[in-house]
């Protein structure tokens, strides 16, 4: 039996003892290989283990929680999680109601990445070093390969036991060019579920951010402004993370009666064409699992239907203060944090437009690729791009600098005014909420047009 | 210790144990109340080895499995990269003040009141704002012990407070917010909500900016969050070495503005920042990073020092579990004669932009950053006339940095490793819609 097995136990037992209006307990085995390059020169290469727990107590609506990587003393830390939520609580504790569950869930390893040996994980990140130092003008290149193979123990006193596993990779490419002072990167980012292969035969799209970066050293800055912009699959995918599904997460909401208010269910966030959904139950992705960090079963939960917000993410406790189905979405990057409300899947369902159609009769406006990274204070947001395109009388026209994209959520959800027929989903994204990142999630959409966007630049 | 390292020499020809462990108190206030009171004790074990001129490593958390840890390690170093320096011997390492028993003895109950007071002091001056606020200590121990016969340790404590506040009326949104932090306990939150009811105050009111070049005071959070990521990895040893750092080849040279001096100083008396090692065992040290505008030293551990043929300058941090690399300690940037108030005097059209959102996600190694006001305001005829919305500043920090019109007298710590006082800039990019 594994040492999270026999502590997990230990656990079940000492949480029954304790009077606490609920308690839950996390065991975590996590087994991570990572290689890193910088330049040429292979930079680290290494293997980390880490166990460890937490046992997080609920009394009168206070939270008491331990996290500890020293399986000792158990009862001890299951005692000072409940004082230190006795010390809080002043109020009623609210969970919404679901059926305890007992279950192994075993992950369905297609390429097991843990199988592969460093060796010919070190011999492909070698070729993909190679692709980008066969193009000309290159400075410098930064390549970080992670795989990570977690187990965890889910228990609580309401009898709960639920054990489940996942394997993870994600894999970071970026090449810098330099020219007279001047530096510019090009990079990509990718990443997979209980699969190696999705990282193999990428050579080509290597090779080709290779020379973007070089390309983009002589690209112009875009005057900054208002424009139309379209952004790719990928790019949307970050926008409708960003903009709108921190939005939906209910921790934000729950004790706000003014967001309440402005997040009311049935309310017009966009066009009849939009659709936001949001799934962990969706098998294969990066933010799939069967039960959420509470326990709860994961679900498929559309957030806007036809331009109308109908519905948001929920932990037990959020669910229950606002009176609205649990929707599995507690999570924890590990051990060390208490779950809270998180994005999965998350994805605007594709239309009917194609991308010809969708530029056709734009006379200037930008074509935005790939991404570097996104944030959001819920009501504004910034993006931005790894590529971008003007767009001039419906055709691509001539290579930009990056842009940063920037807005407010509410304006730019309704200035969505085409939605096209091709969704890719991301892997290569994580994310950080509350000092967790980065959580394994993937977005996605079809490519999207937005109207009157705030453009950074000159 | 000793154990580990025996057996990793059994295995490699040199090795160095290092071990961190630490116990955070995190306190937390949501909604304007008390919500969470966690505790996270954590201990990790790094063995970095030299094998046949190759570095290895490998983590664990557990204690009792050195067999795999020593295995793991000695098993990367077939593939490591060449190790280009050796651990250090014995050093002297200079005595710093930054651990306070006091912090020990500090109790849940005033660690409420903390959070308590904080969000009264906020909410008498605007009941509608709701606060997070959150009062955390932290105790830490780091251990270095190596083949060379090196060994080092200390013990650090930490306190920091720290208060959001959201305002929200209708689809607008306003943030506000301070922190502090220190190595001895901070029972005195008046100077961060002083801060929070300032800003409260000059965002009653909203202005409008037009789409143009204008005048911008960076406060030192404003320039927290616009302009000192980049320079985190110009300064960086391993960017100069892989001449990636658009200042990489101008040592000696003046690039910035003749009043800008930088310094990296883990010397501080009680500060989070502050250290007499770094995570390899090597002494700290105070380094100029830019004298006068002129670039003075880049900053190294021992394995970029090694390649680049240079010393360490004590500079070698370790992320969770990772191998060293180089990092600032705590960045501090001298302050200037120019008060707040008189720069906002001068300027008849203009910003101050306290927090920018999103301008770390774009060209960081080449300077160019673009970010969305957060939380800013409006200057008319020397005037702070109300908050800006809608809008976003952008640069390239090399181009700013290079002709500063005033830098302010008010430097502040922005979290555990920054002081900076207020740059006045007077030609920044601003949109607006």
């Amino acid at each position: 039996m594994s040492e999270i097995q026999t502590a997990a136990e230990q656990l079940a037992e000492l949480i029954k003892k304790q009077r606490a209006d609920y308690i839950e307990a996390h065991l975590d085995e996590n087994h991570v290989s990572s290689i890193s390059y910088r330049g040429r020169q292979l930079e680290s290469i290494g293997k980390n283990t880490s166990v460890g727990g937490n046992v997080r107590a609920l009394v009168k609506g206070g939270w008491g929680f331990v996290s500890f990587n020293d399986l000792a003393n158990l009862k001890e830390k299951v005692a000072l999680a409940v004082r230190q939520a006795r010390f809080v609580g002043k109020e009623t504790s609210e969970l919404a109601e679901i059926k305890p569950v007992v279950d192994n869930v075993q992950p369905k390893i297609k390429e097991d990445p843990q199988k592969i040996s460093l060796h010919a994980k070190k011999q492909l990140l070698d070729e993909y070093s190679e692709a980008i130092w066969s193009t000309a003008g290159i400075q410098t290149s930064i390549i970080g390969y992670g795989d990570s193979h977690r187990k965890t123990i889910f228990l609580s006193s309401a009898g709960s036991f639920i054990s489940q596993e996942r394997a993870d990779v994600t894999m970071r490419v970026a090449a810098v060019a330099a020219k007279d002072g001047q530096v510019q990167q090009a990079g990509l980012s990718t990443g997979s579920r209980d699969d190696f292969k999705p990282i193999r035969h990428l050579h080509k799209q290597v090779a080709e951010l290779a020379q973007r970066s070089v390309d983009i050293l002589s690209a112009p800055v875009i005057k900054g402004g208002q424009y139309t912009v379209v952004l790719d699959p990928i790019l949307a995918g970050v926008f409708v993370h960003e903009a709108f599904g921190h939005l939906s997460e209910s921790d934000f909401v729950y004790e706000n009666p003014q967001l309440r208010e402005l997040m009311t269910l049935g309310k017009t966030f966009g066009a009849p064409i939009l659709n936001i959904v949001d799934s962990a139950s969706r098998p294969g992705l990066r933010g799939s699992f069967k039960y959420d960090d509470e326990g709860v079963r994961s679900t498929k939960t559309y957030l806007i239907k036809e331009g109308k917000l109908v519905g948001r993410l929920h932990s037990r406790e959020t669910a229950a203060r606002m009176g609205e189905k649990p929707t599995g979405n507690a999570r924890a990057i590990n051990y060390r944090h208490a779950p809270i409300v998180r994005m999965t899947n998350t994805c605007i369902e594709p239309g009917d437009c194609s991308f010809e159609d969708m530029i056709a009769d734009i006379k200037e406006g930008v074509y935005c690729k790939n991404w570097y990274g996104g944030t959001t204070s819920m009501e504004m947001f910034t993006f931005s791009s790894g590529e971008a395109y003007m767009i001039r009388n419906g055709k691509i026209a001539e290579t930009l600098r990056p842009v940063v994209l920037t807005g407010n959520v509410f304006n730019t959800l309704m200035n969505i005014d085409a939605i096209g027929n091709d969704l890719d989903m991301n892997q290569g994204g994580g994310c950080g909420k509350g000092g967790q990142s980065p959580l394994p999630v993937s977005n996605g959409s079809p490519h999207i047009r937005i109207k009157d966007c705030l453009v950074g630049g000159k | 210790m000793e154990e580990i390292l025996a057996r990793a020499l059994k295995a490699a020809d040199e090795a160095e144990v290092f071990v961190t462990s630490a116990i955070e108190t995190p306190v937390q206030f949501e909604t304007n109340r008390l919500k969470h009171i966690q505790t996270k004790q954590s201990r990790m074990v790094t063995l970095r080895v030299i094998k046949n001129g190759k570095t290895g490593y490998a983590t664990t958390t557990r204690t009792d499995d050195v067999g795999e840890l020593v295995d793991n390690a000695v098993a990367t170093a077939e593939f490591g990269q060449k190790a280009e320096f050796h651990f250090p011997d014995r050093k002297r390492f200079p005595k710093l003040e930054i651990y306070d028993p006091a912090i020990e003895k500090v109790t849940l109950e005033q660690m409420k009141q903390l959070g308590d007071e904080m969000i009264a002091a906020v909410t008498e001056y605007s009941p509608e704002v709701l606060c997070e606020a959150g009062v955390t200590k932290v105790i830490c121990e780091l251990g270095i012990l190596n083949s060379r016969g090196g060994k080092a340790s200390f013990r650090q404590t930490v306190f920091a407070l720290g208060i959001e506040g959201q305002l929200i009326r209708g689809t607008d949104m306003l943030f506000v917010g301070d922190h502090a932090s220190s190595c001895s306990p901070i029972l005195d939150s008046k100077a961060i909500t002083r801060t929070v009811v300032e800003q409260l105050r000059l965002a009653k009111r909203q202005a409008t900016v037009t789409t143009m070049p204008m005048p911008v005071i960076f406060t030192p959070d404003g320039v927290a969050s616009a302009l000192i990521l980049p320079l985190m990895s110009a300064f960086n040893g391993k960017t100069v070495l892989e001449g990636a750092s658009p200042i990489g080849g101008k040592l000696g040279q003046k690039v910035f503005d003749a009043n800008l001096t930088l310094w990296d100083d883990p010397f501080i008396p009680d500060r989070p920042g502050s250290r007499p090692c770094d995570d390899e065992g090597v002494p700290c040290q105070r380094t100029a990073l830019v004298m006068k505008g002129v670039v003075n030293q880049f900053l190294y551990d021992l394995q970029t020092a090694g390649r680049a043929k240079t010393k360490s300058t004590g500079n070698g941090r370790r992320g969770m579990g990772g191998l060293p690399s180089p990092s600032i300690n705590a960045l501090i940037v001298e302050g200037g004669k120019t008060s707040f108030k008189d720069m906002v005097k001068d300027i008849k059209e203009g910003l101050v932009v306290e927090q920018l959102m999103g301008a770390g996600q774009g060209n960081v190694l080449g300077g160019d950053f673009s970010g969305n006001v957060l939380l800013g305001f409006k200057i008319e005829n020397g005037k702070i006339v109300g908050r800006v919305k809608d809008t976003m500043v952008s640069g390239n920090v090399y181009q700013l940095l290079k002709d500063i019109t005033a830098i302010g007298s008010d430097s502040k710590w922005v979290g555990g490793a920054l002081r900076t006082p207020s740059l006045y800039i007077s030609n920044v990019s601003v949109a607006s819609r």
